[in-house]
């Protein structure tokens, strides 16, 4: 890959540019981050001229390596004020990464503020034209149009009318094989690319070569190890094909850390009826498929289709963070609602974590009853999709109703909604939530693995001892493997597998005839991180931002009483690396 | 004694969800789960009473036991 593609929404021009050297080495995370790092200025707003939206394929994507077809979106957040990295499945990544963009930056904001514009980008490069047909319309209409211009096989990424508002809880959803969504979820994407006019991204990899690998024998041998551990562990073979993430649901309810009622206890009564044995048998029941891939080349396939009662599809992508969200956090144990409101968060291009935990805070603000999911679908499309003043402050996320309400007990860090893990009893996930770069984010460093699931060896969730140490190895080692495109569930076999990392790290050196050692690889995700932080210090972050929620440390969580006893100098010492 | 157990994921199937079983006092989870026909290997999460557990666990009187095989999401 060998472009970064720069568009200028300012003066609406484009150019190709080659990509500078100490580039050349990155992909995914690691480039959109430190792209954003070098051009975007810490202290801008995120929704001004200054900021700038950054896509960028990993170093594997498009290659035919099992789960590598990850694109990473960057740009300082707007819900958060950090830096922001999400990454998303769907088309687009692998499209990119055929048509030799290393990386898409697009800066600036129109003069003009009432024209909305579309981007085009093919072989041919890019072409900026003015969009007036689908300015309002919700994402599965844009979908549906833009396939009807350009043809069915058109990558997308899109914002719905949150993102056109500048919703701080917008998404970038991206089209999927299925010309369903996937998502950019967190941190508000959708309101940067909201608020430089673009209401879509249209992709078309026509004619496109296939990306060059440098040795292919080698990285044949690699991919076939990498992709033999990925269906032998019982966790990427087996359970997540079956069950999806929503597996989770049973597992965190009966460890006593399935935040409930917006974090008052951590087990919820309803919880086998939202749970992913539930969802299976019910899905099953209603003809809709169990398993499913959000990208070509996926191995694990832990999404799936949701039919309602008839048979009628409902919803795709239906993840356990959504369903624990509106489910136990909500005290609604009614699925097919549930699946109804991840579809409408779909449609409005809304952020199903952070609107999920906003509706906890909204609950117990008493704006709606805890368990009401009629007036949840309500509030969903009549007054965040319709931009209502208070589906305006529903929109900006939990902080934001939090505030408008005087609620004490809001679950965020950086402003940024907690999700699904409560981090009392389950504290190695809580130490990610205090320190990734990103505000809360389970992702960042998925301490729920070697906490709770037996992944990657354990290490006891109620106790405060290697919990540090934990979340600081995953989140090096998390930074690293968003860079390559890889989907983050391969974490799973290369924690438990000997021969899954270095298949990885063979394919990156198979893919550019380079020689990366495992020490190489953590320097990398080490690297990320302090570009990541320090943008972030120069942005105006320092230790005590990487706290949680003073009701963490002042209120016990049953069963087991469990309490945030973490001391600041504890904390700190995360970031001794 | 009565313990309480509860089977997840794929050990559901052809078994239950949930039963309320009567063992002898002493019994340890190892006993259980072998004499739900399930192997050794096959255990990927062992909790007692919401907490992370050995196989060795010597089991009480009204005492909760969720197994799991490995499973994982996020």
């Amino acid at each position: 890959m060998n472009k970064i593609l720069r568009v200028n929404m300012t003066d609406l021009s484009s150019k190709l540019e080659t990509v500078p050297a100490a580039w050349a080495g990155l992909g995914g995370r690691g480039l959109t981050s430190t792209i954003v790092a070098a051009e975007v200025p810490p202290t801008c707003h995120a929704l001004g001229p200054n900021n700038k939206l950054v896509f960028a394929p990993g170093l594997l994507t498009g290659t035919p390596a099992a789960n590598s077809g990850r694109l990473s979106a960057g740009a300082k957040s707007p819900l958060t004020g950090t830096i922001k990295e999400s990454n998303a499945g769907g088309t687009a990544a692998q499209m990119l990464a055929r048509l030799d963009i290393k990386a898409l930056i697009i800066e600036g904001i129109p003069q003009k503020a009432d024209t909305w514009y579309s981007l085009h980008v093919s072989m041919a490069g890019v072409t900026i034209q003015e969009e007036t047909e689908l300015i309002g319309k919700w994402n599965f209409d844009v979908i549906e149009a833009v396939e009807a211009r350009l043809g069915k096989k058109t990558g997308l990424l899109t914002i719905g009318p949150a993102g056109e508002m500048k919703m701080t809880a917008a998404n970038i959803s991206v089209k999927d094989p299925d010309s369903k969504l996937r998502s950019h979820g967190r941190g508000g994407l959708g309101a940067v690319m909201g608020s430089k006019k673009i209401k879509f991204i249209s992709i078309d990899d026509a004619g496109a070569p296939k990306v060059p690998i440098a040795d292919p024998e080698k990285f044949k041998t690699a991919a076939r190890t990498f992709a033999k551990a990925l269906l032998e562990h019982p966790v990427s073979g087996e359970g997540l094909p079956t069950y999806g993430t929503n597996v989770l649901v049973n597992i965190l309810n009966e460890a006593g850390g399935l935040p409930t009622q917006n974090f008052k206890v951590g087990q919820f009564a309803g919880a086998d009826k939202i749970s992913g044995e539930t969802m299976h048998d019910t899905i099953a029941a209603r003809g809709g498929k169990v398993k499913h891939g959000c990208h070509a080349g996926c191995i694990i396939q832990c999404s799936q289709v949701y039919n309602d009662k008839d048979g009628k599809y409902v919803t795709s992508g239906f993840e356990y963070e959504t369903i624990w969200g509106l489910g136990a956090d909500c005290c609604i144990d009614n699925l097919d609602d549930i699946a109804r409101a991840d579809s409408i968060m779909d449609d409005i291009g809304i952020d199903s974590i952070e609107t999920a935990v906003m509706f906890g805070v909204a609950m117990e603000a008493g704006i709606l009853s805890f368990g009401d999911s009629k007036e949840m679908l309500r509030i969903l499309s009549e007054e965040i999709g319709k931009g209502t003043p208070l589906g305006r402050i529903l929109g900006g996320g939990a902080g934001s109703v939090g505030k408008a309400y005087g609620v004490t007990r809001v679950p965020v860090v950086k402003n940024q909604g907690i999700p699904a893990y409560d981090p009392r009893s389950v504290k190695g996930i809580g130490i990610t939530y205090a320190t990734s770069t990103m505000g809360a984010d389970h992702t960042a460093g998925y301490a729920i693995a070697t906490n709770i699931l037996n992944v990657g060896g354990y290490v006891d969730p109620l106790k405060k001892e290697g919990q540090v140490e934990l979340s600081r190895n995953l989140q090096i080692a998390t930074a690293a493997v968003d860079s390559t495109g890889m989907c983050i569930f391969i974490a799973f076999p290369a924690l438990d597998i000997p021969e899954c990392l270095p298949a990885l790290i063979d394919m990156i050196n198979a893919r550019f005839g380079i020689a990366l050692t495992g020490d190489d690889v953590i320097n990398l995700g080490k690297h990320i991180l302090k570009v990541e932080r320090q943008f972030n210090i120069e942005a105006g972050f320092n230790n005590t931002h990487d706290r949680l929620p003073e009701f963490f440390s002042t209120e016990t969580v049953a069963p087991h009483n469990a309490i945030w006893d973490f001391s600041d100098a504890e904390i700190d010492e995360f970031w001794n690396f | 004694m009565q313990i309480t157990v509860k089977l997840f994921a794929t050990f559901r199937n052809g078994r239950f969800k949930l039963d309320r079983q009567e063992f002898r006092t002493g019994t340890d989870c190892r006993t259980i789960v072998l004499g739900l026909g399930l192997k050794e290997e096959e255990i990927g999460v062992v909790l007692v009473n919401g907490r992370h557990a050995a196989l060795d666990q010597v089991m009480l009187d009204d005492d909760t036991l969720s197994l799991f095989p490995l499973v994982g999401g996020g």
